[in-house]
C-alpha cells in the first residue's frame, strides 16, 4: 500500500468500518510510515477536539434567554 | 434532569416527547434541557459567531415548541431537531451571503483531490495547554474556511453523531456525496488546525 492509498483508507479507518485484510494493510504501512501515521493521529485528533465537550459552554446568560423566551410561548399558547 | 420519581432513571426521550404533545410543559423544558447545549456549540460552528448561534439556538426551539404536535416520531426527537437548526442556521448564512467570508456552496472543490501537505507531528494536549477560548477561536477560524457544505457534513457525522443516511436525507444529498464531503473535510480542517498546533 503506498500513501496515496493509505490515505484514502482515512475515513473507514477512523470510522471502524474496513475490513480485516485492509487493515492489516493498512497497519503496515503505518507502521513504516511516519508521514501518514502523523495524518492519521492529527485528523483523529482534529474530530477529537471538535467533540471535546468542555469546548463552547452555553453562557448562562443566553440560556436564561432561551427558557424566557419558551416560557413567555408557553404562557401565550395556553391562554 | 427529570427523573423518575420510582426508579430514579433518566426518562425516555420517547416518554417526555409524548408528555410534551399531550401539553406538560415540564416535559418539553426537559428536552431542551438535553439538547441546548449541542445546538449551541452546533450555531457556533456553522455560523462562527455567538449572536447567530443565540438567534438560532432561539428559533430551534420555539419552531420546535410550534411544531411538536406535527413531530410523527419517525426519526429521533433530537435529529428532529438538528433539522430544524440547520434549516435555521442556513438562512442566517444566506442572509450574509455577501459576506466574503461565507461560502455556502463551493463546488469547484467538490471533485478536487485532498492531499496532506503537513507532516509535523502535534503538541501533545492543545485542549490542556491552551486558553479554552483561544483553542476555541483557532477551531472556529478552522471550520470557517471550509466551504458550508462540508462544514455542515462534518459537524452533523462527526460532532452531533448523525448517520451517513441521517446526514444525506437531511440536507438532499447521496450517501456517497456525504462520505466525499466527510473525508475531504477532516483532511482539509486537518491541514488548517496543523499550521498552529503543530509543535515548535
Amino acid at each position: 500500500m503506498n500513501c496515496k492509498d493509505a490515505v484514502q483508507q482515512i475515513t473507514g479507518y477512523l470510522d471502524g468500518n474496513m475490513d480485516d485484510e485492509l487493515k492489516r494493510m493498512l497497519e503496515v504501512h503505518l507502521k513504516c510510515c511516519h508521514h501518514c501515521q502523523v495524518v492519521f493521529d492529527t485528523t483523529k485528533k482534529t474530530v477529537e477536539l471538535y467533540c471535546d465537550g468542555k469546548l463552547f459552554p452555553l453562557p448562562g446568560s443566553v440560556r436564561s434567554r432561551l427558557h424566557d423566551a419558551l416560557r413567555a410561548k408557553w404562557e401565550a399558547s395556553s391562554r | 434532569m427529570a427523573n423518575s420519581p420510582e426508579t430514579g432513571l433518566v426518562k425516555d426521550e420517547s416518554v417526555l416527547v409524548t408528555e410534551a404533545k399531550a401539553g406538560s410543559y415540564e416535559a418539553f423544558e426537559e428536552l431542551v434541557n438535553r439538547y441546548e447545549k449541542k445546538i449551541y456549540r452546533l450555531g457556533l460552528n456553522l455560523t462562527g459567531n455567538a449572536e447567530d448561534a443565540e438567534d438560532m439556538l432561539q428559533e430551534t426551539f420555539l419552531k420546535a415548541f410550534e411544531h411538536l404536535p406535527n413531530f410523527r416520531e419517525d426519526s429521533r426527537f433530537y435529529t428532529w431537531i438538528v433539522r430544524i437548526a440547520i434549516n435555521q442556521g442556513l438562512m442566517k448564512l444566506r442572509k450574509r451571503r455577501s459576506s466574503k467570508e461565507v461560502q455556502i456552496e463551493d463546488a469547484s472543490n467538490d471533485d478536487g483531490e485532498v492531499i496532506p501537505r503537513d507532516f509535523a507531528d502535534w503538541r501533545p494536549n492543545p485542549e490542556q495547554e491552551m486558553e479554552r477560548t483561544e483553542l476555541e477561536n483557532i477551531l472556529q477560524t478552522a471550520a470557517r474556511s471550509l466551504p458550508m457544505t462540508f462544514r455542515t457534513v462534518f459537524f452533523l457525522r462527526d460532532v452531533e453523531g448523525l448517520s451517513t443516511e441521517e446526514t444525506a436525507e437531511m440536507l438532499n444529498l447521496s450517501e456517497g456525496a456525504v462520505k466525499a464531503r466527510l473525508f475531504r473535510a477532516r483532511l482539509r480542517l486537518r491541514e488548517e488546525l496543523s499550521k498552529i498546533l503543530k509543535r515548535g
